[in-house]
Formats: structure tokens, C-alpha cells, sequence
């Protein structure tokens, strides 16, 4: 069998070639765009033109089946184009409004499930997870599935007070934005891991071993031509198993998930911000990990009751302040709270101004 | 036909309104020997609470050293079509648009060489084929490349940058983000594709403040569009904007970080000397608002996620750049950065690391930009500080 010839080095085509005649002819020359209904937006050109963006949700990991069936309904309604989203939502972009309503019947009858732009809880920016992660201490594909299936009307039709970006990490590498969304899941370890040191001996690098850790724990052992952990200094998270596996992480009965909350990208308002520790710990429980889509109910209904319009999560709780935040959730405030890694001293409270 | 797994954990995830992954591994599992022990070994994962994929080992395309990650299992023998599980990274389209035609054919490609599975897109912002074995590589890559499709970065190279839509189909975009994104990704083709940095170096670029694609928190290099000018204010269109229910004093006015805005309930006002060009005001009112004036980017470094030393924002380094093609400005700007990170950084350690432990002021003086007061929060706040021989001559 008889292969093309090779290339390389030449990059991805020129995005131009991908773009619909009516965005090519307007590039760089919108005026304004207006949301139509939960799913579908119009953006409006200087000239008048007009493109329709009709979105759907995605579970992101898609099937060449599904990837033909909506390459199918592209060329049916959209002259071919579609695009994707940064949160792996998909876009049908419709040129002709007539093909408006049609494109969105056909999608409503094959179930896809429109929504998300606006004020809403759009898709979950997630990782790899059991799917195809070495070190993954949860499923990250799975942890979305059951928070969109809980939050599925926010993604189609009900408004929260501002756009809640949900992310989901199958550990603390966090291939997702996990450590600047409103709300996300991060997977956390608990436990000092267990050296092989047999195998450390042979697949494993001392000096960059020891580098990866952030605390300082690991030294050499060598005697043993390989290293040791310091358990008081062990904060878990994992990065000597990315640079030498012999050192195990992963321990089914306590690993788990943390959720963090508060963070955000944007400008808006206020300054970007990091996502902040809300709960230290809740037990993998798949296939449907019924406490952790319960905890992000309660930090969401806890928002919605409560913020202005406009705020983001993490504008909400700096209004209110941590402290009350803690009280409305009810969630427990422990020691797993308190900052004790490199920058601790920035967040203790040097004021006598604070709420009961 | 591929193996039929007993899956009763993972048909829990085919139930409820969201698209099901589980249902897409089995679409795939029913053509695809790889998929379907894919489906078995997740199954498994469920069960036992735990992954089976063992480290990446050295896979890839010749002549290329990264656009593959290599995946292993850890049980081969239970799951021997999944024992070599490589991910294939294929460069995206600057702002993820596609024809039906390309994706139609990429599909025919990877059901034929691979397991049917994809990540559209993977979080760096590649179009990821999930998962085929080692001699379907070279095959995958020459019928992508003689269409015209390259793959993407990975490992200890410079990662395939991503952006916004942008100019494409967005009003508030200052600069072309993808033209900047596919102009640094042809420029540095080599960096991409044979890594020869002490780390990762990734890319994103946004047109305005908002930042659809996280560049503040996600890139090495944060190339984020702004202005220097006067917002625009349309008055009639104000004037609608409250006719239709909004409550511009609370929810615009009272919102603004710079308190720069005022509203008598016919006029609003901005006094544009104290605005910060947040974005709030121009994404709620987007009929009425318009930035004017010179257009170009912030750009920042160093975010990432916490490893080693914590998670990181991007810096600003440069407050305002022209943007404008063929950006040698900036290209030049970046090849100082990466020599710098080439003399003085570690193994594994990111740009921004280097620049916590070398100090800011070294990395700017090589870099060759001045000190400007919009490169800080506040000034440092402690007594402690260097004086070069040079500084004293002053």
C-alpha cells in the first residue's frame, strides 16, 4: 500500500481558507453582536452583513461518527463551516438566515443540545483523566459528564448572575484551567508515595528527581543508589512520579478531589484572579460522584441566591468576603485551608476588619 | 468485530441531558479493536478507582521530536490493543474553524490508522487523535502532511499557540490573533517540532481584556489586544440600552474599577485619563461603546499551572506593542527571551520560574526593555536592593 509523500515542516493551513465568504469579507469589521436565544448569536458588520452562530454542547472526546455527523449538518445549512470553541463547544456558523431555524430543528430532533452562550454555565474545560492519563487520580471525563447533567438547564435556558467557567483536573498538573475558573474540581493525592527503589536505580535521574519536588522533601539515599522523602515536608502532589515513576502516587482508597473556587480570567471589573481552596477533600466515588456534583450545587445556589448582576463568582465572594462565604455554604473551614506552601504569609489577615 | 466489554459503571455516564464520552467510546468501540479496549480498560478504571496508563516512552514521526505523546498500558495482556496508545497532536486552524471537507477527511484517515477517538480540542488547543499504535504513525503523518496538515508541539518545544476568534467574529478584537498565531507558528516551525528548550513554551493570544482563551493564566507568552485612546460613546445608543431595562448607574457606572464613568441618566460620561480598559462597560454596552485610537497588545509572561513553585499569572513586560505584521518586534523580542531561558534555565524549568529566580531586572536588562511603572502592582516594599557599578555612575 502506497503512501503519500510526506512533508514537513509547513505548519497548518492558512485559517483564512476556513473561514465562511461572509467573515472573510468582514474580518476586523464587526459592530456588534447580539444574543438571540441561549444557543444562537448573531454578530453584525459594519456593511449589514450578518453571521449566525448556532452552539452546541460537546463532551470535547468526540467519535469520528459524531465529527461526520456534524461535518453533515455544516454542509447541509452552513456552506461546510463550523468551528469550535475555546471550551470545546461547537458552532455552527450560518450564513443565510433561512437555514436558521431548519439548522436548529435538525439539532433539537438529533438531540444535540443547544446553549451555553451568555450568562450560563457554558462546557467544563477538563483533562484527560482515566481515558488516557498516566496520572490521573480521577476521571475527568466523568466528573463533567455528571456536573453538565447536573447543570444542564444553566447550560440551555436559566441565567446565573454572570458566566460561570467550570473546570475539572484529574490531578494538580491541571491541564485545565482549573486554577483560574469560578468554580473547578482538582484531584488531589493524600498520601507520602512509596519509592521502588530497585527500579528507581535504573529508570530514574537523582538530581532532577530531587529538583521536582517543591518542598524540598526528596534527598538522596545512597546507599540505595536512589532517593528518600521526608514525610513532613510531603505535600503530595505528585510531580516525582512525572519525572520518575518508580515513586507511586496513586492510592485509590485516599485519593480524591478538591474543589476550588473564585477564580477568573478575565479583565472585567476586576483583575484576574486565582482559584481558592472551598473544600480540601471529597472521596472518588464513579461512576457518578453523587457528593461532589451535591458540594458544587450548594457553592452555585449559594452564588445565585446572593451575587449582583454582573459579579463572577470570585467578585461575589471578595464582596462578601471569605469568611461569610464559609458561613452561606456552610462548608467546614479547617487547617487544609490555610496557606502553608511558599507564599502563605499573603493571605493571613493583617486587619481588624472582618465580618462574624 | 472489536471485543464486547460489560461496561455496567461506565452506562451510568450514557444517562442524563449532557452528550455522553461513554457513548462516543462506544460509537468508536464498535469499528475499532483499540477503542474497544479502551472502553474495557476505562471500564476497569472505574471499578478499581485508579488509571492504567503507564509514562510516555520516546514515540514519534521521523525527523520530528514532539506532535506524538507516547501512552502505554499498564495491563497489555488484558488490553493488548491498547497496549501502544499514542496521541497524535495535529496543529489546529488559528481561531478552531474547519470545513466539513477537512474534517470529513481527517476522519476517514483516522478511522482507517487509528482508534476513531479525538479530543476537539486538547487543552493546549491541538485537534488530538486519541490513541493508535506506534506503526500507524508515519502513515497518519504523510496523509495529514500531503493535505496540508502539520502536527503540533509537545514535550520541551514551543506548543502550538491558540487565540480567540478574534477579528474573525468578534467587535472588541484589537489585533489580529489569528494572523499573529499563524504567523509565530510558521515562523517557528523548528521550535515546535524538535524540542530544544529547557521546557514547554506556549503561546496564546487574545484581542481584548476578556481574554476567551486564558492567555493570562495559561501561556508562557500572553499577547493580550488593547487600545490608547478614547472610548467612543453613541448616546442614542446609551439612551436605548436604559429604555431597554438596563440600570446603567448600578450596573455599568458603579461596576467600572477606575470610577471613571459618570451617568445623569441621559449622558454618560468617561473620563478616559483614569480608565483601565477593563472591558466591563464595552462587553455590556457593545452598541454604544467603541475603543478608538492606537491599537495593539500587552505582552505578558510566565503563567502556568503550580508546578514547581505554584500556579502563576502572566506578568506584563511590555505595556504596549504595535502589532502588525510581519511582527518582528515582537519576534525579536521573544527569540531575547528564549536565549536568556536557553543560557540560564534548568531542566523542566518554565520561563516564568527563571524569572523568580534570576530576578525580573536581569531578565529585562537582557531582554533590552526599560523599567516602566506599568510592569508592577506597587514597588517593592522591603529595603533590599541591588546597585550595579553602572547604577552608582549615574
Amino acid at each position: 500500500m502506497s503512501l503519500p509523500e510526506r512533508r514537513t515542516d509547513i505548519g497548518p493551513p492558512h485559517y483564512k481558507d476556513f473561514l465562511p465568504p461572509v467573515i472573510q469579507k468582514n474580518y476586523g469589521d464587526w459592530k456588534y453582536h447580539e444574543i438571540l436565544s441561549p444557543g444562537v448569536m448573531v454578530h453584525v458588520a459594519n456593511s449589514g452583513d450578518k453571521i449566525w452562530s448556532v452552539r452546541v454542547a460537546s463532551p470535547r472526546l468526540l467519535s469520528t461518527d459524531t465529527i461526520r455527523d456534524m461535518a453533515a449538518i455544516a454542509e447541509k445549512y452552513c456552506g461546510g463551516y463550523i468551528r469550535f470553541t475555546t471550551r470545546n463547544n461547537v458552532e455552527f456558523l450560518v450564513s443565510d438566515e433561512k437555514n436558521l431555524e431548519p439548522l436548529q430543528k435538525e439539532l433539537k430532533d438529533k438531540k444535540y443540545m443547544m446553549g451555553g452562550i451568555g450568562n450560563r454555565i457554558s462546557n467544563i474545560v477538563h483533562t484527560q483523566g482515566w481515558v488516557h492519563c498516566h496520572s490521573a487520580a480521577t476521571d475527568a471525563s466523568g466528573l463533567v459528564k455528571v456536573l453538565m447533567d447536573e447543570f444542564a438547564d444553566y447550560f440551555t435556558t436559566k441565567e446565573t448572575p454572570n458566566k460561570v467557567r467550570m473546570a475539572v483536573a484529574c490531578c494538580v498538573n491541571m491541564c485545565g484551567a482549573v486554577h483560574c475558573s469560578d468554580i473547578a474540581v482538582v484531584a488531589v493525592h493524600r498520601k507520602v508515595p512509596t519509592i521502588d527503589h530497585e527500579k528507581v536505580k535504573n529508570m530514574c535521574e537523582v538530581p532532577s528527581t530531587i529538583a521536582a519536588c517543591p518542598t524540598g522533601a526528596i534527598s538522596p539515599e545512597p546507599s540505595k543508589k536512589s532517593v528518600k522523602i521526608n514525610a513532613d515536608k510531603c505535600m503530595y502532589c505528585g510531580n516525582c512520579f512525572t519525572v520518575c515513576p518508580p515513586i507511586e502516587i496513586h492510592d485509590p482508597e485516599f485519593d480524591g478531589v478538591a474543589i476550588v473556587v473564585g477564580g477568573k480570567v478575565g479583565n472585567l471589573r476586576s483583575n484576574p484572579k486565582f482559584s481558592k481552596l472551598a473544600i480540601p477533600f471529597i472521596k472518588n466515588d464513579p461512576p457518578r460522584w453523587p457528593e461532589v456534583t451535591a458540594a458544587v450545587k450548594k457553592i452555585l445556589d449559594a452564588y445565585i441566591a446572593d451575587a449582583k448582576k454582573h459579579e463572577r463568582v470570585g467578585e461575589w465572594i471578595e464582596r462578601i468576603g471569605w469568611e461569610k462565604f464559609f458561613k452561606v455554604t456552610g462548608l467546614p473551614f479547617t487547617f487544609q485551608h490555610i496557606d502553608d506552601f511558599l507564599i502563605a504569609r499573603e493571605t493571613f489577615r493583617t486587619s481588624a476588619t472582618f465580618k462574624w | 468485530m472489536p471485543k464486547k466489554y460489560e461496561t455496567p459503571l461506565l452506562d451510568e455516564l450514557e444517562k442524563g441531558p449532557f452528550p455522553s464520552f461513554v457513548t462516543e467510546i462506544k460509537k468508536a468501540a464498535a469499528k475499532s479493536d483499540m477503542a474497544a479496549d479502551e472502553l474495557g480498560q476505562l471500564e476497569k478504571s472505574y471499578r478499581d478507582k485508579r488509571g492504567y496508563w503507564k509514562h510516555g516512552g520516546i514515540v514519534g514521526v521521523r525527523g520530528y521530536g514532539s506532535g506524538v505523546i507516547g501512552r502505554y498500558s499498564s495491563l497489555p495482556d488484558e488490553f493488548p490493543n491498547v497496549a501502544n496508545f499514542h496521541t497524535v497532536r495535529i496543529n489546529s486552524i488559528a481561531g478552531f474553524f474547519y470545513t466539513s471537507k477537512f474534517l470529513k477527511e481527517a476522519c476517514d484517515i483516522w478511522d482507517k490508522y487509528g482508534s476513531g477517538l479525538t479530543n476537539l480540542h486538547g487543552s493546549t488547543g491541538d485537534l488530538v487523535l486519541l490513541g493508535t499504535n506506534t506503526e500507524n504513525l508515519e502513515p497518519i503523518f504523510a496523509e495529514f502532511s500531503s493535505r496540508g496538515w502539520d502536527l503540533g508541539g509537545s514535550g520541551s518545544a514551543m506548543r502550538t499557540p491558540s487565540c480567540c476568534v478574534g477579528p474573525a467574529r468578534c467587535e472588541w478584537s484589537n489585533i489580529d490573533t489569528l494572523d499573529i498565531t499563524y504567523s509565530i507558528t510558521q515562523e517557528w516551525q523548528d521550535e515546535m517540532h524538535r524540542p530544544a528548550f529547557p521546557y514547554k513554551f506556549k503561546f496564546k493570544t487574545a484581542g481584548c481584556a476578556v481574554d476567551c482563551i486564558a492567555s493570562i493564566a495559561r501561556a508562557d507568552c500572553s499577547i493580550i489586544g488593547t487600545w490608547k485612546g478614547n472610548i467612543a460613546v453613541d448616546q442614542t445608543e446609551v439612551a436605548n440600552y436604559a429604555k431597554n431595562g438596563m440600570n446603567i448607574q448600578e450596573e455599568i457606572v458603579n461596576m467600572c474599577p477606575s470610577k471613571c464613568m459618570s451617568y445623569d441618566g441621559k449622558e454618560l460620561k468617561i473620563n478616559d485619563a483614569d480608565c483601565v480598559r477593563c472591558m466591563h462597560c464595552i462587553a455590556k454596552m457593545t452598541k454604544a461603546l467603541k475603543p478608538t485610537g492606537e491599537k495593539g497588545a500587552t505582552i505578558l509572561i510566565g503563567s502556568k499551572a503550580p508546578f514547581v513553585i505554584g500556579a502563576t499569572l502572566s506578568w506584563v513586560i511590555v505595556p504596549f506593542m504595535k502589532m502588525e505584521p510581519p511582527y518582528d518586534e515582537f519576534k525579536d523580542l521573544i527569540r531575547k527571551m528564549w536565549e536568556f531561558w536557553d543560557e540560564h534555565g534548568k531542566n523542566r524549568e518554565r520561563i516564568g520560574e527563571l524569572i523568580i529566580r534570576k530576578g525580573m531586572r536581569e531578565f529585562l536588562e537582557y531582554i533590552g526593555v526599560e523599567p516602566q511603572a506599568q510592569q508592577v502592582k506597587e514597588p517593592r516594599r522591603d529595603p533590599f536592593f541591588f546597585w550595579t557599578e553602572a547604577d552608582l555612575q549615574k
